[in-house]
């Protein structure tokens, strides 16, 4: 066996050792994102203006800000399909509980509204890690009830149509959080950074985040190293509720309500972002600024899509659900190579 | 006797020449040269990585050699394939079971050459012929029995009556014992006997030493991917041999007997139960104590373990220094002090696709932190530590921990649940898998525990070594205890007796092929 030379500090390696330790899943999204950038240029010449990039940054912030909390659970092995529904449903609370006039101060008001939009997600998560933990039942199960669950009540609670703030007032103190500018940058890309920064860290740097990542990497490993793992897990849910529910607090400021269509396909959105950022399905890899990436990688494509006139904008589900197929296909042969 | 009809002018079945193989820039295989002779059992022995099983495959068609060539019956010649060494007379009994567990002995037998009257199958023909084929093994087997419900030991047999089914001159054993209980494996030996009496060619792969000395004519020692002997088997003794693979003298296998320490009562189990695996087990365990757990495979003895440090349910007394404790998860067991090293090191020790610190400090991670993080620097001093403490030999710090070897993966399992500062250690299956060099070592840990003080409970299917680094060994049979011996008693049949419940070896010899 050519191994049983012990490793030394400082030591050297040739050109092509780091060549093919370099981590090409890694990499291939955000080269994927260069050549996505030539293309929309090739197809229309405003598309890199700085003006159409940072509105595309900010159009995908809310799948962006949700596949960060996707990647949590992807990567400790579980999967949520109950997001695009949960943004309706927690949408729909904090407009409710902001139309409920509880409160005469508006900035405070804007402010409670926001502390229950986040609790809110963190108890839908909360109801969907504990029912997938302590239930045993699958994932893709447990969050595809929970899903038509969270529709169906906000339809319910809408009485069939949509939940809309009443306050013009109430618009105008929202507002600047969709389209307010800090430094030059829209706020809901601050949001983004910020999510991905908090995101990275507890993925990577804290032992939780070490946790989720054996969980997923291989569930009886981490049992047998006395890993709590559904404790982990339930806890993934829980952020991927808070992320739903930032993405909430970006969301409703833009339209103003919830309706039938909010959040519709988001949770396929989501896992596209998040396997095309490199994530492994399978669990036990998790990366944040590729799921971010990723995001920003479907806007771009329907944003080419409205830019030309290759493909009908109607098709843009066709062509998203097009993608992830393909992306599975290619992360495939990256772990074949790898 | 076989070997005194192999001359120098008969002609070899299958002979090697210069052969090597290389995988990339790696030549694990350098310059073979082998002769296998008609009606000659011919050994290849070599630690884990020597080569062995590169060399099987080469000869069998599994492999192209990079250099070098082999000839049948005097014909050089390159195969396309199994398919094609098949066709001439070589076959591959292989180590793991490549059977369909749902599907019938017969069908199996004749999987992907079933006997056709148009478009049906001659299901009747089918089985008496297997059925034929396996009472010439000597073994009676239902050819329209399931697969599944086998033993291990039947399912070898079915193995090699489907190998032996297209006519062949020579036989590969890829490890046919590795599975196999004493009683088993000799039965085996007489169907490998069988074979070289017909005039068969037998290639016979084994780590197994004392069962290589019973069987083989002629030995092929390999290290390092290179031949270091040929020679008759006669007269080469175990320690011998294993002193050809390792390169150096390993006749003191075992450490010595330590001391016994104060006899201080550390874990007392009492009439303690796992649901269905395990049931009316007590016993204690002293500092210092190396107490072993022998037993068939499926006996219990790993459910056991798994309940009394809580990853699995249980009912029944568990004391610590007399401290009446219960654990839910093996968190909870390994802040009390007792942690359990899994048999299955690939699925449940290691994360095979994370790296070497990772997996080290997965238990313990909560003492490598600095405020919320992780402290990598720390990490990476205890894995300074880690690989000098238990000589883990890795290339780079970088590697996965899939990508050490086993006996280096059997470390890095050590050092991590070392790092729990336990005072009561089960190891299941320390060695298996594992290299002669190596296991040397891992028996010197083990010692080391025991010396330090610790309570050690080791779970073998080897009886050898428990019977060289254990006190008193505790025989389970079917989820029960059925025996403790110590002392002079710890012998392989007095193991091997209370493990089956049978009092003869004839007795048990009629139970196999009932």
């Amino acid at each position: 066996m050519s191994e049983e030379t012990v490793a030394r500090p400082g030591e050297t390696r040739s050109f092509g050792q780091r060549l093919r330790e370099t981590d090409l899943a890694g990499i291939a999204p955000f080269v994927a994102l260069a050549l996505l950038m030539v293309l929309g240029y090739v197809v229309n010449e405003n598309f890199l203006s700085v003006n159409n990039l940072l509105n595309v940054a900010t159009r995908c912030s809310f799948i962006a800000i949700i596949a960060v909390g996707a990647t949590f659970v992807i990567s400790a092995g579980g999967l949520d399909l109950s997001v695009g529904s949960m943004t309706a449903f927690v949408a729909g609370i904090m407009i409710l509980f902001m139309n409920g006039g509880y409160m005469a101060d508006g900035v405070g008001l804007v402010a409670v509204a926001i502390l229950v939009a986040i609790g809110t997600g963190a108890l839908s998560g909360l109801l969907n890690g504990t029912v997938t933990t302590l239930g045993r039942i699958e994932p893709f199960i447990v969050t595809l009830g929970t899903m038509a669950i969270f529709r169906s009540v906000t339809v319910w609670l809408a009485d069939g149509g949509s939940i809309a703030i009443s306050s013009s007032t109430m618009r105008s103190y929202l507002r600047p959080i969709y389209t307010g500018e800090i430094l030059g940058l829209p706020v809901p890309v601050w949001i983004i950074l910020a999510v991905g920064l908090v995101g990275a860290f507890v993925l990577y740097k804290t032992p939780f985040g070490r946790h989720v990542l054996a969980v997923g990497s291989n569930e009886e490993v981490a049992r047998y190293s006395g890993v709590s793992v559904s404790r982990v897990r339930a806890l993934t849910y829980v952020i991927q509720g808070v992320c739903v529910a930032i993405a909430v607090v970006v969301y409703v400021p833009r339209l103003g309500a919830s309706t039938t269509t909010t959040g519709l396909l988001w949770e396929l959105q989501a896992i596209t972002a998040v396997v095309i950022g490199g994530t492994a399905l399978r669990g036990g890899v998790g990366r944040i600024w590729g799921s971010i990436c990723g995001a920003f990688m479907l806007e771009i494509v329907g944003n080419i899509m409205v830019l030309s006139n290759f493909v009908s904008e109607y098709l843009i589900g066709a062509v998203q659900g097009a993608i992830i197929i393909v992306a599975m296909l290619m992360q495939r042969s990256l772990m074949r190579k790898g | 006797m076989a070997r005194d009809a192999i001359s120098e002018e008969s002609m070899p079945v299958l002979e090697a020449r210069g052969l090597a193989k290389s995988f990339g820039p790696v030549e694990v295989l350098s310059d073979i040269d082998l002769a296998l002779y008609p009606g000659e059992v011919h050994a290849i022995i070599g630690e884990n990585g020597a080569g062995k099983s590169t060399l099987m495959k080469l000869m069998a068609g599994h492999l192209a050699p990079s250099r070098g060539s082999i000839s049948l019956e005097g014909e050089t010649l390159r195969f396309s394939g199994p398919v094609d060494a098949e066709k001439r007379g070589i076959v591959l009994v292989h180590q793991e079971i490549l059977l369909a567990p749902h599907r019938t002995v017969a069908q199996n037998i004749f999987l992907g050459r079933e006997l056709k009257r148009g478009f049906l199958t001659r299901d009747g023909e089918m089985n008496r012929l297997a059925a034929a084929a396996l009472s010439d093994l000597g073994a009676e087997i239902d050819p329209r029995a399931v697969v599944a419900s086998l033993s291990i030991a039947k399912r070898q047999l079915v193995q090699i009556a489907r190998a032996l089914q297209v006519p062949h001159k020579a036989v590969i054993f890829d490890e046919p014992t590795a599975a196999l209980t004493p009683f088993e494996t000799e039965a085996l030996l007489k169907v490998i006997r069988d074979l070289r009496d017909r005039g068969i060619a037998v290639l016979y792969i084994s780590h197994r030493l004392p069962e290589v000395g019973a069987i083989a004519d002629r030995v092929t020692v390999l290290r390092d991917g290179r031949r270091v002997t040929t020679r008759s088997a006669e007269g080469l003794e175990p320690v011998e041999m294993a002193r050809l693979m390792v390169g150096r003298d390993v006749s003191q296998l075992y450490p010595e007997r330590h001391v016994r320490a104060g006899r201080e009562m550390l874990l007392s189990v009492e009439n303690f139960e796992v649901p269905g695996l395990a049931a009316n087990i007590s016993f204690t365990l002293h500092r210092g104590e190396i107490l072993g757990f022998a037993g068939l495979i499926g006996a219990g003895r790993t459910e056991l373990m798994e309940g009394i440090v809580g990853l699995r349910p249980s009912h029944g007394t568990l004391r610590i220094k007399d401290r009446p404790t219960r654990f839910s998860s093996a968190d909870q067991s390994m802040k009390a002090g007792i942690v359990y090293l899994s048999e299955d090191r690939k699925g449940k020790g290691l994360l095979l696709d994370k790296t070497l610190a990772t997996n080290l400090t997965l238990a313990t991670l909560s003492r490598f932190t600095r405020g919320p993080m992780v402290d990598g620097r720390r990490e990476n001093a205890a894995l300074d530590k880690a690989f000098t403490d238990f000589d883990i030999r890795a290339r780079r710090r970088s590697l996965l921990a899939g990508q050490l070897s086993g006996g280096n993966q059997q470390k890095l399992l050590l050092a991590k649940m070392m790092l729990a500062d336990p005072k009561i250690v089960i190891i299941d299956e320390p060695t298996r898998g594992i290299d002669i060099g190596t296991k040397e070592q891992i028996y010197r840990f083990i010692a080391e525990l025991a010396e330090a003080g610790k309570g050690v409970i080791v779970v073998s299917s080897e009886m050898q070594e428990l019977i060289g680094i254990c006190e008193r060994i505790i025989v389970m049979r079917g989820g029960r205890m059925a025996g403790e011996v110590t002392g002079e008693a710890m012998t392989e049949d007095e193991i091997v007796m209370r493990a089956t419940g049978v009092e003869s070896v004839e007795e048990i010899e009629g139970a196999m092929h009932a």
